[in-house]
């Protein structure tokens, strides 16, 4: 079969089922604030947030896979790029930028100017330790997972804390040999 | 058209947020973890229902109200109007869906069902049950939110014995 080829984020997004974003917007919302108050601690909150997106990440990339025709990375700068530029586009619908790469190639920042998760989100003065989209490092740490890369994924820059963009910091720690069921051959 | 996002971040977002409250915060206690989330969808529904509503004159009875959920509102959130309406009109709406969006790609765990239950007063049967009613707390809490945030006080059930349809029962405080 002759392999096909990987198609563009714009292209994948205009085929996906998609919705309003406002319904995905406060019902992201509405889970924060209820996690907020169930659960008090702000930093309790970053954390379960950070679960619930490795939880989803886990899941999200085999869709990603299925649907972007993306072949194996040739290094983690490409894993990068195509994280900021088919991921966060066929998912949410915006692109993302990829810098601040380091000397040896395993840490770099995605950069997001637009981001549907905090349309209409001001953050009280209660929340200020809180890490409003922790659900994304989540969900990039748990897919990187699935395809054998151990990562660390930390907040930069946030706007709702005043800063001019969103910055993730993606450290690459460790690429885990795949595992071949070769028991069944034995 | 304002801004998309793909479906399947709702889906995903939906899935793990019950799964946050049923499996992890409330293992044991699900009628808690059920108000949770019902606490969640009344917060999005009232918020999406201001929003629709901004250029809308005043309802000027609970019908038209109940009629703007089936149609616009259903509209906006789940690209389809409500297929039935019914009422005894005594207050007692049933808005059935005969598609309903956010059901028709769960499916129930086999181990819930097959597997010999741990506690024998919940049988495995009523557990799947439970599994899936778990989803419906959500759309019922948008259902209440919106309404009230229309004036509206009251209760809203789901009825899901004909899957895939699912049948959403509004009971207006009098």
């Amino acid at each position: 079969m002759a392999p096909v080829a990987p198609r563009s984020g714009d292209a994948i997004f205009a085929n996906m089922e998609r919705v309003n974003a406002e319904l995905f917007t406060l019902t992201y919302g509405a889970t924060v604030r209820q996690l907020l108050t169930d659960l008090e601690e702000v930093e309790e909150v970053n954390k379960q947030l950070d679960q619930m997106g490795y939880n989803i990440g886990i899941r999200l990339i085999d869709e990603f896979l299925a649907k972007s025709n993306v072949s194996r990375c040739v290094d983690f700068r490409e894993t990068a790029e195509v994280i900021a530029k088919v991921g966060f586009k066929m998912f949410l619908g915006v692109t993302a930028s990829v810098s601040n790469w380091d000397a040896d190639g395993t840490c770099c920042s995605i950069i997001l100017e637009d981001n549907p998760l905090v349309d209409f989100v001001e953050l009280p003065d209660t929340c200020q330790g809180l890490y409003y989209c922790n659900i994304l490092s989540g969900v990039i740490r748990g897919a990187l997972e699935m395809v054998s890369m151990k990562t660390e994924v930390t907040w930069i820059r946030d706007m709702l804390r005043g800063d001019d963009a969103y910055e993730l910091q993606v450290k690459l720690l460790k690429q885990v040999p795949e595992e071949y069921p070769y028991k069944d051959d034995e | 058209m304002g801004r998309e996002v793909s479906e399947s971040c709702v889906d995903s977002l939906l899935t793990e947020m019950v799964s946050t409250y049923c499996n992890r915060f409330y293992a044991n206690k699900p009628e808690l973890a059920a108000r949770r989330i019902e606490a969640i969808g009344y917060q999005v529904g009232h918020q999406l229902s201001e929003r629709y509503t901004m250029e809308r004159p005043r309802f000027s009875d609970h019908l038209e109200a109940i009629k703007f959920i089936c149609k616009d509102f259903w509209s906006e959130v789940f690209k389809k109007q409500i297929d039935n309406l019914k009422t005894n009109h005594r207050g007692t709406f049933v808005l059935q869906d005969n598609r309903f969006r956010w059901l028709s790609r769960i499916s129930i765990d086999p181990s819930l069902e097959s597997a010999e239950s741990q506690d024998s007063s919940t049988p495995a049967e009523s557990k799947a049950a439970q599994a899936s009613s778990m989803h419906l707390y959500f759309p019922c809490g948008i259902i209440r939110g919106a309404l009230s945030n229309l004036g509206i006080p009251c209760a809203v059930s789901a009825d899901i014995s004909n899957l895939p349809a699912c049948s959403f029962v509004v009971r207006i405080k009098a």
